[in-house]
């Protein structure tokens, strides 16, 4: 490797190249987004900050590892938001060291306190409901999560895996509300009602009950909304129809929600921008189409949701803090292995 | 061995230039395992009490019921459609001989929701079936979900035949021929030929295709999630992504890892010595016997049922989603940049996997000693890893590169270059590099090994150097093999998804990933056209791996390829 020294053509060739590179990345404004909402969800909403703003989004959609990916980039790390489905997956960002704290009035003003971390390390974006879907003809107007164990219900519930993170995090609520030998119980319980094996996607339970595999099942509530507003095609209006949609409550508290939400990059190298984002994603017209689009429960306050989702009944939120709930996600995980509940 | 010792030439030579190459790349293979066992080192807390007590006793079981049943389906239909085709003549066979091919063109997730799709109580098969049988609801009447472990084997079975049919055909075409007219001859029938003879001859084949399609079946994770069978693969996703456990995943990866290395020890072990005939410069096809009427009608039917289901009834189920999806929303423009993306980063990674391949093989042609063989071996080991596992090793690597070239880069040029590999697609050409490249050493060894070593003591003697004699020689000679091995790799290229999806660019969509935002969205149906489009792109590489094989000296070299590619893979 002696041709290493340059000559006058070679370093001028070089330069260039390395101009090119150089001048590519900074060519106009542009923010990146990592995320592990599903692109399709959120695109919709990109658009519409790029059209308001000028500001490209380029985004990656990485499912599993946004930390692992995020943390082996490091300084160099062009990821200036990162955004998830889950608070588990946001804390576990923050845990390792990958996010930067906001300070926004914006965003304080938008996000109510307990749904954004106390320094700005982590801000809520939208909250989906975990509800029950139920065969529309039972005779059923209420429900709380205790009685998904009820015997009564054996072989009638459908459930995606219980290693999902919104399977996962309904069960930390529950391990943070009535410890975790109770939440034993009641996962054998469930697992005893299983109408078949817990997999899938939050729409096949609906489309279960309607093939006549079970009678009840837990699922997101924007589903509902993507199902009957006929988005999905004529035959998920089906499903959508096959089910009525009750908001279930723990005994003596509320009803169950998830949160989908947002974090800086530690390194963001389009810091600016990343806020902005942030800024935009909860501003009242960004929130309505959270609400329009996706049939999500906006975040901010006085934000009304989509007809369809607010048909469902008032949602009124579970007291615990989204945080503890967060703290047994682990505990949860592990009762899932101990019960079976997937096998 | 004690006489010999003495007459070895002492100092040894130098290191070939050829033994060089093959180390650097197979210490690119084994970087990603060893950046595995640094989180491992790490230990976590109490996962193994956990795993021993409540995951392991189901999911070791679950491993082994699949495996299992997925290795007895893949080898009743492999051998015995191999035997079909070889053995009987119909009409419909040259037909058969490369569609029976097919269900490798199809990613084993694809098939998964495709089938649940079909078979659910509200698609069309059960509703026809309550129609006929005259009941109004599903609540009256169903069949058992496929959502099973049974449903997960009948899938992967009929879709990872192909393999077994692959080594079991080139076994029946070369070494039986002769023995089996011998038996012919001695007046026994064709089915006692076939258990009597046929069948303990293409034993080896068959065990080395099955090896391969189980290899699959073990590192699938997209068919078995899906479908509700918690394998081992499925439990290390769960420790890392749900518990945030990393070290805990990692060593559950090397842990798997090691006992799937030790199966493959016992497995050499098992055949060593079992060494068949292996002269087979010039196979002389077995004649097969001519079915007419009602018994050639029956041979095409019974061949055509594992064609129906692993590709026929998946093909068309994505093409009717993709009528009524295209006429419901359209297709999506970015589809186009897709294809071009899936197929540039593959062609590339074929392209780098191939050549990589033959260095590694040839090392071993022209080196002495064990050493280039071990190389070789180590270079096939990114393999037995899953795609998941191998894809979280690659991350420090792949940025531990980036790092070095950003700092050379400031150094020598006065700019940052930023993420060099995993900011350009690199990274994924280097993750399939990893993955693949024993599906491409083995291809080449197998052509290799048909090249007499005197032809290379000749070209020496004329004065011919190793790298001359390759471009001249070797290469030439074996086009086929080479071919099996581009073909094999791309195909797989294409449909690989995990480290796809943790390692592409920022903004850099493949077909595969477009369909999995969907799928983990629920809405399978609307990535219908990019499940199609990795179907048609797979269809080109199998069709024409398929006219490579037919027969002749060409074809039975490229079937011999492939068989020994498999036995060299594992």
């Amino acid at each position: 490797m002696t041709t290493f020294v340059p000559t006058r053509a070679r370093r001028a060739m070089l330069l260039v190249l390395a101009a090119l590179v150089a001048a590519a990345p900074a060519a106009a404004q542009e923010v990146n987004l990592y995320t592990t909402r599903e692109p399709g969800l959120i695109q919709p909403l990109l658009d519409a900050f790029t059209k308001s703003t000028g500001i490209k989004v380029n985004s990656i959609f990485v499912r599993d590892g946004l930390a692992e990916r995020v943390a082996a980039e490091g300084a160099k790390s062009p990821a200036d938001v990162l955004m998830t489905v889950d608070l588990g997956d946001l804390l576990t960002l923050v845990d390792r060291g990958v996010t930067q704290t906001v300070q926004s009035a914006v965003l304080e003003r938008a996000v109510p306190a307990h749904l954004r971390g106390a320094k700005g390390e982590w801000f809520t974006l939208s909250l989906r409901a975990r509800v029950l879907y139920a065969d529309k003809d039972l005779p059923l107007s209420s429900f709380t999560y205790e009685q998904l164990a009820d015997p009564k219900w054996k072989s009638r519930v459908c459930l995606r895996a219980g290693q999902h993170p919104y399977n996962t995090a309904l069960i930390a609520a529950y391990i943070a509300r009535h410890g975790e030998a109770k939440a034993e119980a009641w996962l054998r319980g469930i697992k005893a009602n299983l109408g078949r094996k817990a997999t899938g996607g939050d729409r096949d339970v609906a489309r279960d009950i309607l093939g006549g595999i079970c009678d009840i099942g837990v699922a997101n509530s924007y589903y509902v909304g993507l199902m009957r507003s006929g988005a999905g095609g004529p035959e998920q209006e089906k499903w959508g129809a096959a089910i009525k949609v009750i908001l279930p409550t723990f005994e003596g508290g509320g009803t169950h929600v998830n949160v989908s939400g947002a974090t800086v990059a530690r390194h963001a190298p389009n810091r600016a921008n990343a806020v902005r984002l942030l800024e935009y994603l909860v501003s009242d017209e960004a929130q309505k189409m959270y609400a329009e689009a996706n049939y999500e429960y906006p975040v901010k306050a006085g934000a009304a949701a989509h007809p369809l989702i607010a048909a469902l009944g008032r949602l009124s939120v579970d007291a615990i803090p989204l945080t503890d709930i967060a703290r047994h996600r682990a505990t949860a995980s592990r009762l899932v292995d101990k019960v079976g509940l997937d096998n | 061995m004690t006489r010999a010792a003495p007459e070895r030439s002492w100092p040894r030579p130098p290191a070939s230039p050829w033994l060089l190459l093959s180390g650097v790349i197979a210490l690119l293979v084994l970087a990603p395992l060893a950046a595995l066992a640094v989180p491992a080192w790490q230990g976590s807390e109490n996962l193994w009490q956990h795993l021993v007590t409540f995951v392991l006793p189901v999911a070791a079981r679950d491993t082994f019921v699949l495996l299992a049943g997925v290795g007895a389906l893949a080898a009743v239909i492999g051998t015995g459609t191999a035997w079909l085709v070889t053995a009987y003549d119909f009409r419909g066979r040259r037909m058969l001989d490369w569609a029976l091919l097919l269900p490798l063109a199809v990613p084993t997730y694809i098939v998964a929701y495709a089938y649940l799709d079909i078979l659910h109580p509200v698609g069309p098969v059960q509703s026809l079936l309550r129609a006929l049988l005259g009941y109004e609801s599903p609540r009256e009447f169903r069949l058992p979900d496929i959502r099973s472990m049974i449903g997960c084997i009948g899938l992967l079975g009929f879709v990872l035949y192909p393999y077994v049919y692959l080594t079991a055909r080139a076994m029946f075409l070369m070494q039986a021929a002769n023995l089996i007219d011998v038996a012919r001859t001695l007046g026994i029938g064709r089915a006692a030929v076939f258990l009597r003879v046929a069948l303990p001859l293409a034993r080896p084949a068959v065990a080395v295709g099955l090896s391969l399609a189980l290899m699959e079946a073990l590192n699938d994770i997209g068919a078995s999630e899906f479908l509700g069978v918690r394998t081992m693969t499925v439990s290390i996703y769960t420790t890392w992504v749900t518990r945030a456990d990393l070290p805990g995943a990692a060593q559950i990866a090397l842990a798997m890892l090691l006992v799937v290395l030790l199966l493959v020890v016992v497995e050499r072990r098992a055949r060593r010595g079992r060494r068949y005939a292996n002269d087979a410069q010039h196979p002389r096809p077995l004649q097969p016997q001519r079915l007419t009427g009602t018994a050639g009608a029956a041979a095409l039917a019974v061949g055509l049922v594992p064609v129906a289901l692993g590709f026929l009834v998946p093909a068309a189920y994505l093409v009717d989603a993709t009528v009524s999806r295209v006429r419901f929303a359209g297709v999506s423009p970015a589809l186009v940049t897709e294809t071009i993306n899936t197929v540039g980063v593959s062609l590339a990674a074929t392209a780098l996997t191939l050549v990589c391949g033959v260095a590694v093989v040839y090392a071993v042609r022209v080196g002495r000693g064990r050493l280039p063989a071990l190389v070789a071996r180590a270079a096939a080991l990114g393999y037995a890893v899953p795609g998941t596992v191998l894809a979280i090793g690659l991350l420090p690597v792949v940025t531990g590169v980036d790092a070095l070239v950003d700092r050379a880069a400031g150094v020598l040029l006065g700019a940052s270059w930023g993420l060099f590999m995993l900011g350009s697609g690199a990274a994924l050409v280097y993750a399939y590099l990893v993955r693949f490249l024993a599906l491409a050493a083995g291809s080449v060894e197998a052509g290799f090994s048909r090249i007499s070593t005197s032809i290379d003591d000749a070209a020496r003697t004329l004065g011919a150097g190793a790298a001359s004699r390759l471009v001249r020689l070797h290469l030439p000679l074996t086009r086929p093999a080479l071919a099996t091995a581009a073909l094999l790799v791309f195909v797989d290229c294409m449909k690989e998804l995990p480290a796809t999806l943790l390692l592409r660019p920022i903004g850099f969509e493949t077909l595969a990933t477009h369909l999995y935002g969907e799928a983990v969205r629920g809405t399978y149906e609307d990535a219908a056209i990019a499940a199609l489009l990795i179907v048609l792109a797979g269809l080109g590489p199998v069709i024409v791996l398929a006219r490579v094989s037919r027969f002749g000296e060409t074809g039975a070299q490229a079937f011999r390829a492939a068989e020994t590619l498999l036995t060299a893979k594992v």
